[in-house]
């Protein structure tokens, strides 16, 4: 029954996305569609994956994300008391390990480095720039946890980070810069980011004094930070290197 | 049909390839840090199914009928000549594709969950009203950032500038922001650009940036996904100073 719903109201979701290909293609570029059948076949496997994904996502990904946020902080793992924020280490090696494990299989990421392999002629490589992100992804989600745990305010570190970032830009070689920007965005995919999303509510609602409403949020945030500037450094660095050289 | 299953079983096992990662992760700190029993295993292994077979079909069905078509249009819009009809078009993607982003729908489902606890919105209808409007909002403002990012190809304006001046509104919008939204907005730059997104938007800026003589698809083409991760962060502080 439950499939069902949620089967109707995705038609709804994906309907703006068909209204809109089909209705430039046919009134306003007055063009046949190619493959028509293949694209209403397509249509209706990105209806039928979506439904299936969304529903496996309430049922999975996100109780996976609380059960391990629970389970890291319950006092039975960690003890009780006064607790610091260095007794949750282990919160913080997870959220280091899932976001570098994610990243580094993140298919959109290669094919981004790839190309950047491409564009740069060998300055970039492909798999020092996909460690580059991943490690980028890695820190921004365990700093991102040590806020949650801290409880201290969002703005104050994406703002410095955006200072960061200023900074690395003014001494980027321009043709860089845009994509360093672009592999914040492209690194949280659409496995990473419920779980991730999970994580981050199920640690500000288990550990005292947080409110899962304002502290909960964020750590996509940090997620797509923190990228920009692993990805400037390591230009920085190999550029450094064949100046010495 | 045997080409067909063929195919989708090599998608199979790239999303497989997807969630091995994620499954290791877990395992180990399941197994060996905490050891601890998981609750309802049946149900999340049962639901981590459903989640790589949806996968599978969504990109499947994604490089049937929507790539395929995307592009196409993103070409003739660019061939087209006529700058009204290609900001129309740019607005209509950049909107179109971010409403149906999974991670968005997921993030906003759980945003509103989340105010319905924290007693921002009551009723179920409210809490369904709440998530479709964070998601609207975040769909217009991708698509006004596909519009920036095209009018910038054309005019080759600097990337930086843009974005320096986005991270300048960003903070100014976040002194004014109600608490509740801040952590959500910024959250809502990096989950719009996506699956859906990300091909798609891409085919448009290096389409554009390749048509026009004097841009570079290096330095021009790419951008457009830092725009579209920057304006969501304004415009839901907006939504949340608004209501």
């Amino acid at each position: 029954m439950s499939i069902l719903n949620s089967l109707l109201s995705m038609l709804w979701d994906i309907a703006p996305i068909a209204i809109v290909l089909f209705g430039f293609q046919r009134i306003i570029l007055k063009q046949k569609i190619p493959n028509l059948k293949r694209i209403i076949i397509g249509f209706f496997l990105v209806w039928i994956g979506l439904t299936l994904f969304i529903v496996g996502l309430e049922k999975a990904l996100f109780p996976l994300g609380k059960i391990m946020a629970d389970q890291l902080t319950s006092s039975s793992f960690i003890g009780s008391g006064n607790l610091d924020w260095s007794d949750y280490y282990w919160v913080y090696i997870f959220a280091f390990s899932i976001g570098f494990a994610t990243t580094i299989a993140e298919p959109s990421l290669l094919a981004v480095a790839i190309k950047a392999a491409q564009v740069s002629g060998g300055f970039i490589k492909v798999w020092p720039l996909r460690i580059a992100v991943a490690f980028g992804v890695a820190i921004g989600i365990a700093l991102g946890s040590y806020r949650i745990v801290t409880g201290l305010p969002l703005h104050y570190f994406i703002i410095a980070g955006y200072v960061v970032v200023l900074i690395q830009t003014y001494f980027s070689p321009k043709n860089i810069i845009a994509l360093a920007y672009d592999s914040g965005g492209v690194t949280t995919s659409t496995v990473t980011v419920p779980l991730v999303a999970a994580l981050g509510l199920g640690l500000a609602s288990t550990i005292d004094g947080r409110n899962p409403l304002i502290d909960g949020f964020g750590l996509i945030a940090f997620a797509s930070l923190f990228p920009i500037m692993s990805v400037m450094a390591y230009v920085q660095i190999i550029k450094f290197f064949r100046k010495t050289e | 049909m045997k080409k067909t299953a063929k195919h989708f079983l090599i998608n199979l096992t790239s999303s497989a390839k997807d969630l091995a990662p994620i499954v290791l992760v877990i395992g180990f700190f399941q197994l060996i840090v905490l050891q601890q029993n998981i609750p309802n295993i049946g149900d999340i292994v049962l639901g981590s199914a459903f989640v790589l077979v949806g996968l599978t079909l969504f990109v499947y069905g994604l490089e049937l009928g929507l790539f395929p078509i995307g592009e196409t249009l993103a070409h003739s819009f660019v061939k087209k000549g006529s700058l009204f009809w290609l900001l129309v078009f740019a607005f209509a993607l950049g909107f179109g594709t971010t409403v149906a982003e999974p991670a968005l729908i997921a993030v906003a489902n759980e945003a509103a969950s989340v105010a319905k606890l924290g007693g921002i919105v009551s009723t179920e209808n409210e809490l369904n009203n709440y998530s479709q409007t964070l998601r609207y909002t975040v769909a217009i403002s991708v698509g006004l950032s596909v519009v920036i990012g095209v009018m910038r190809i054309l005019k080759g304006w600097p990337l930086q500038w843009i974005i320096i001046g986005g991270y300048l509104l960003v903070i100014i919008t976040t002194i004014f922001a109600p608490d509740f939204i801040i952590g959500i907005a910024y959250d809502s730059g990096g989950v719009t650009t996506s699956t859906i997104t990300v091909p798609l938007v891409t085919a448009l800026g290096v389409g554009l940036a390749s048509s026009i003589r004097g841009r570079n698809p290096l330095t021009d083409g790419f951008g457009m996904i830092a725009i579209a991760s920057l304006l969501p962060i304004i415009a839901v502080m907006l939504f949340g100073i608004i209501r």
